[in-house]
């Protein structure tokens, strides 16, 4: 089933870290077993890498914390050798760590080489964006990870109900569009031509982390976009080539967009006033955070919308 | 030993059970009529309340104050009986019931009166997808607009929206009429196997095997009686949409009149 949910602020920053745990927790019984955050800071001339060294739910073995040990300083180190300043690395969990660094040169090399190291998987890389997902609801990934507080202009969220793939960190969305900085995507439904794309994808050089379909979605739109389309050119693009039943959600740098297949198969409601857009699977998770009544609609079939912040 | 079950659930494992609860008994009863606050309750607690007001204490009336968009409200009520909500419902609000009058001032989400079997429900906002699934009998009013796939299943009864219409209205209808004043999405009608729908907008496309049906004066008897039922000025021109019957091979005839044939 899984909820989605987006929130994009058009007059500056918010508490989005709180607001998107309300949104996703009030929707909780559409997908108990994982939740994920996209959310969009300040930016930064500094590039912040989010990764995980071991999935939430891997065995501990007796080595575990050892290798845990190794594998840290070994990316640590060759995020050094491709020239990049590490400022601060911070430890969210024993598995997920978030690197702030000073680096000026190609993110997909520094992403390659970093995932190079044993069970290493980039969760986001980007100016501004910052992408977190565990296990659970979403109070218990925003206490984990301290979301309450983080501010910002804009978030997509996702609560998981898994049916296309394993119950872990990287079947868990947001994806992040490898490896473009600064995109993601939520996804609510199944594309039937996964395969298909994830090839055509792949045979043009992109990395796929899990087996989950919602992934091709990102990788798809970045691909797209850095043919020169923008985010309503390529969101519109999907619709003719990705088959399924869908509705998804997209953020960039300085944009929310959504985008719901033409059978209209998935929910999506939709709430805009003065100074947000709220977005979500339905409407109990847009009331979780406005205090007064609200009107709302749901888009129709094969409709594309994007709102710039 | 226990029998098969009668074994309880004694945790909670994906957070989606809602324990038991008692009625809450929290309503301000005036007579036959009483009111509620529904902000801080939750879903089974409201369905008790209402429940409990309408089939043991002679209720006839009922108000709820900020249903806040919750799922499954006003599900099940079996009776003749007036119930108003002042805000908007979640999905399935509603569903299987038979008899009441209500009155919703906000929205409803998807699924709303689902196999409704008699009744009026009357929303002022929008409403979901799967409007009047399988709906039986009674009328349903939807002022603001309707998503996909509203009267899917239809079976009866009578969906009046005045706003448009997003697309596979009336997939596999099977009796019934649908009023739709604004446009409709594509796949109009598709695959239905009986029951009318009247478009007063655009339609974008029509589905397998609906066609353009001829106008009689009991349409247009039926169209001026449900406006003035429900109030809603002078009906718009309408285009009468129905089964093309190319697409299946099924016998008119009703179940006992089969019988008396053979």
């Amino acid at each position: 089933m899984c909820g989605i949910a987006g929130i994009i602020y058009r007059d500056g920053s918010r508490d989005i870290g709180r607001e998107m745990t309300s949104m996703l927790q009030s929707m909780k019984h559409r997908g108990p077993d994982s939740t994920g955050y996209a959310l969009f800071g300040p930016p930064s001339t500094n590039v912040v890498m989010r990764y995980k060294l071991a999935d939430a739910n891997d065995e501990r073995d007796f080595e575990f914390a050892e290798r845990l040990e190794r594998n840290r300083a070994e990316v640590e180190s060759r995020m050094q050798q491709l020239g990049a300043t590490v400022r601060e690395v911070e430890e969210e969990t024993d598995y997920a760590f978030r690197a702030t660094l000073d680096y000026a040169g190609d993110l997909k090399q520094l992403a390659d080489y970093v995932e190079d190291v044993p069970n290493c998987e980039v969760l986001s890389l980007g100016h501004s964006l910052e992408i977190i997902k565990d296990l659970g609801d979403a109070e218990t990934v925003c206490k984990q990870y301290e979301l309450d507080g983080f501010t910002g202009t804009h978030a997509i969220g996702h609560v998981r109900m898994a049916t296309e793939s394993d119950v872990d960190i990287s079947g868990a969305h947001p994806y992040w569009a490898y490896p473009f900085a600064d995109v993601a995507v939520v996804h609510n439904g199944q594309l039937t031509n996964y395969f298909q794309w994830r090839r055509r994808l792949e045979r043009s050089g992109h990395r796929f982390q899990s087996e989950c379909d919602s992934e091709v979605i990102a990788v798809y739109l970045a691909e797209k976009m850095s043919e020169g389309m923008d985010l309503e050119e390529a969101m519109h693009k999907s619709l003719e080539e990705l088959d399924g039943v869908f509705t998804y959600m997209c953020v960039t740098e300085d944009a929310l967009g959504v985008a719901k297949d033409e059978m209209a198969a998935k929910p999506l409601v939709l709430y805009e006033s003065d100074d947000l857009v709220a977005v979500a699977s339905e409407e109990i998770a847009i009331r979780a955070i406005i205090d007064h009544e609200i009107d709302t609609y749901d888009p129709y079939e094969g409709e594309v919308l994007v709102w710039k912040r | 030993m226990e029998a098969v079950g009668e074994r309880k659930i004694t945790y909670d494992a994906r957070g989606l059970v809602e324990p038991d609860d008692t009625v809450p008994n929290v309503s301000e009863v005036d007579g036959t009529t009483a009111v509620f606050d529904a902000a801080e309750m939750t879903t089974r607690q409201i369905n008790l309340e209402l429940k409990n007001l309408l089939y043991e204490r002679g209720v006839t009336d009922v108000t709820v104050k900020n249903p806040g968009a919750k799922h499954s409200l006003g599900v099940g009520i079996l009776m003749r009986c007036k119930i108003t909500f002042e805000g908007s419902l979640g999905y399935f609000a509603c569903g299987v019931i038979d008899g009441p009058e209500v009155h919703i001032t906000g929205r409803v989400g998807w699924s709303a009166c689902e196999n409704m079997m008699s009744g009026v429900v009357v929303v002022e906002g929008n409403a979901g997808s799967l409007t009047g699934a399988a709906l039986r009998g009674g009328d349903l009013v939807v002022k603001g607009r309707v998503g996909a796939r509203s009267g899917i299943d239809q079976k009866g009864g009578t969906i009046i929206t005045l706003g448009s219409a997003g697309s596979m209205t009336g997939f596999m209808m099977q009796r019934g009429r649908q009023i739709i004043c604004g446009d409709a999405g594509p796949g109009l009608g598709d695959s239905m196997y009986d029951g009318t729908i009247y478009v007063g907008g655009k339609v974008k496309a029509l589905g397998i095997d609906c066609v353009p049906g001829e106008w009689t004066d009991a349409d247009t008897e039926f169209i001026e009686r449900k406006f003035r039922i429900y109030d809603l000025g002078a009906p718009p021109e309408f285009q009468k949409f129905v089964c093309g019957k190319k697409l299946y091979n099924y016998d008119n005839l009703e179940p006992s009149e089969r019988k008396l044939v053979l």
